[in-house]
């Protein structure tokens, strides 16, 4: 054998490891990849802003001394009962079945020492969920599992869901795995089976006959509560103006990085655009309508620290809301399950198959005895710290930029990093005044 | 027994009153109010939804969508047609049209009973999850589609695509189907079945018209319960 150099293994920035591993496994299983959680390719985010801070035009607030709001009030376009919540950060729709009950049970515990709210998910509202939660959000879904008007009444607010971020236009899936007898019953559903949720809702086509919907919901909740309309990011203007036509209190616009219990990874990556392009189309819709406050804008994907709360905010959404972040916070991925997880082929960091019902951590699983190793106070504990910690995040970026609540941060706060992040949120590229896109 | 004009007086009026009734305040003192009359409904929307109350409520004329929905407990009668979702979510109590309903008739209905005098249209108990309806005409497309649990008897016939994706629920049908939906296929009645059709036939007050001989049974093949490959030309 020559010593002369060889021409190193080269991998192809086409077909990278990842895909050439996509492919084989397609060609031997058949079928398409399941998972869990958001989309994992690198996107516009809010990392592509930045805050300006105060300067010699613009006054500071003194970080220990001069408060800085944090209150949002949701639902006071129509609802005779609007929600105040202390923190712009709210906890997004997850359901018992894709979530134990212990999960269920430490997010709201977790979000009502924060003094904000939790949101059910397919499947239904159970009485532990109502019972930790202060403030309850009921989602109307496509399948409308375990939907009653008990449950109605007694939620704080009602949310109709007409897609997700990570699967814009797709309905919901819970394998066999987590169909156990309790999930089964709440749902109609006979055991074990994969269940498949409509992507559309059986009695009502189109923002018209959404109108006439939540009239019906206002109707038989005698107008108490607020209704918020979900929505997947893709047509975030459209959208946006359609809900604020049907009535909607608040819009709730999820961007790509949102989660899923279980999705295609197909759907998951390549549907939907990111939260960043999504709010300043929405914040215009509502501006435009004159509706800019007065129907909240909640947004949500791949939220994960204080920057990214002000971020969302300086952009013009009223509150933010956590999925993934929260299982986190909870103990998700935790690295002492690693030998665990690394006997499921994953390892902590990178756990996706919640849908299989085998999460070591306990939260995306029925599996009693895995359930069972969540502690729902400890948990609960650590997800308020960490939603104290967004909220303590958010309010030092905002005093920096001089504002008393964080609803006084606004565009004119933040540039962007990219050229692309200045043309997605209309922000100055940093160190000039080009925003792409502008006539100006 | 009050009678209500939504002429002069609001929807919101009508469900307000309707929702102050409660067994508390339903004693001796208040049972007349169990009778409830309404005039002129013009086709609005939501009329009587949300009952929570064994009240009985005719409504003299067409209703628009979700008349009675999400009822519980609570007997509504409709002389004439009734729009979208009638019924829709239904947990208890009945629900009785005089004339035609729109698409949706019943969806996602929990339990009670609706009955349809006349024909329904597409979507006719899709995602029942309990529900028995009963539809003197035919239906239309699509009907019980992700069909759950329940009885959705049919004295005409089912237009395209009955029960596509359907769970556990029984389609009665005694006239002509166009065609069956995926994972959607004839079955062999038991007894019990039969039973069980002449049961709701008799609560809907279909005696004699129909016997229940006379239906057959389409339900569920149970090939799409779990995701494989094999069944992907199904969906």
């Amino acid at each position: 054998m020559s010593d002369a150099p060889r021409t190193p293994p080269r991998f192809s920035a086409t077909f990278d490891p990842y895909s050439i591993a996509e492919i084989q496994r397609a060609a031997a299983t058949g079928i398409y990849d399941i998972r869990g959680g958001g989309t994992k390719r690198k996107l516009p985010h809010f990392d592509d802003l930045l805050f300006l801070g105060a300067s010699m035009s613009r006054y500071p607030l003194e970080g220990y001394r001069e408060k800085c709001g944090t209150d949002v009030v949701i639902g006071a376009r129509f609802a005779k009962k609007p929600i105040h919540l202390r923190i712009p950060v709210t906890i997004a729709g997850m359901s018992f079945g894709a979530l134990s009950a212990q999960a269920k049970e430490a997010l709201g515990r977790g979000a009502s020492a924060m003094g904000t709210s939790t949101t059910t998910g397919d499947g239904g509202m159970t009485d532990e969920e109502r019972g930790h939660s202060s403030i309850l959000v009921y989602q109307v879904l496509p399948s409308r599992y375990g939907a009653n008007p008990d449950d109605l009444r007694r939620a704080d607010a009602i949310e109709i869901v007409i897609g997700q971020g990570a699967k814009p236009g797709g309905g919901g899936m819970l394998l066999g795995q987590k169909i156990s007898p309790r999930v089964a019953k709440m749902r109609t559903l006979p055991e074990g089976i994969d269940q498949r949720s409509a992507c559309r809702h059986p009695d009502w086509t189109g923002p018209d006959d959404l109108e006439i919907k939540i009239e019906e919901l206002r109707e038989i909740t005698d107008w108490q509560k607020p209704i918020y309309v979900k929505v997947g990011a893709s047509r975030p203007y459209y959208d946006t103006a359609l809900a604020v036509k049907a009535g909607a209190d608040a819009v709730v616009l999820d961007g790509m990085q949102g989660g899923t219990a279980a999705t295609q990874d197909v759907f998951i990556e390549h549907v939907g655009i990111p939260i960043l392009a999504a709010i300043r189309p929405a914040v215009a819709a509502l501006q435009e309508l004159g509706m800019h406050r007065k129907v909240q804008l909640i947004v949500s994907g791949g939220i994960r620290g204080g920057a990214d709360v002000a971020k969302a905010l300086a952009l013009g959404a009223d509150a933010v809301s956590i999925g993934t972040a929260a299982l986190i916070a909870l103990g998700d991925n935790d690295p002492k399950w690693e030998v665990e997880y690394q006997k499921l082929g994953s390892t902590a960091g990178a756990y996706d198959d919640w849908h299989e019902g085998l999460d070591p951590a306990g939260i995306t699983t029925q599996d009693p005895n895995l359930a069972a190793r969540l502690d729902p106070v400890l948990a609960g504990r650590k997800l308020a710290n960490y939603l104290g910690v967004l909220t303590l995040e958010a309010q030092t970026i905002a005093r920096a930029c001089g504002k008393s609540h964080l609803h006084n941060l606004e565009p004119e706060d933040l540039v962007a990093l990219t050229v692309e992040a200045a043309a997605m949120a209309k922000v100055p590229l940093a160190g000039t005044n080009w925003i792409p896109g502008s006539s100006f | 027994m009050p009678d209500i004009d939504l002429a002069t007086s609001s929807v919101r009026d009508l469900n307000a009153a309707l929702h102050a009734l409660t067994p508390k305040n339903n004693g001796d003192k208040l049972s007349n109010e169990t009778l409830w009359r309404v005039i002129n409904p013009g086709g609005k929307h939501a009329i009587a939804a949300g009952l929570d109350f064994p009240a009985r409520i005719e409504i003299e004329g067409p209703v628009g969508y979700y008349c009675a929905g999400m009822n519980k407990k609570g007997s509504v009668i409709v002389h004439g047609n009734a729009g979208t979702g009638v019924a829709e979510n239904m947990m208890s109590g009945e629900v009785r049209v005089k004339g035609d309903a729109s698409q949706s008739a019943g969806a996602t209905g929990v339990g009670g009973l609706l009955v349809i005098e006349g024909n329904a249209s597409a979507r006719c108990g899709i995602s029942m999850k309990g529900i028995d309806i009963v539809v003197k005409g035919s239906i239309g497309p699509m009907s019980a589609f992700m069909a759950q649990a329940g009885n959705l008897v049919v004295l005409g016939g089912a237009g395209e695509n009955l029960g596509d994706s359907i769970y556990e629920a029984r389609l009665w049908v005694r006239g002509p189907v166009k065609s069956l939906g995926a994972d959607c296929i004839e079955k062999e009645p038991t007894g019990e079945e039969r039973a069980l059709l002449a049961d709701v036939l008799g609560r809907a007050g279909i005696n004699g018209e129909a016997r229940p001989e006379e239906f057959r049974l389409y339900g569920s093949a149970r090939t799409l319960y779990h995701f494989h490959i094999d069944n992907a030309g199904a969906y």
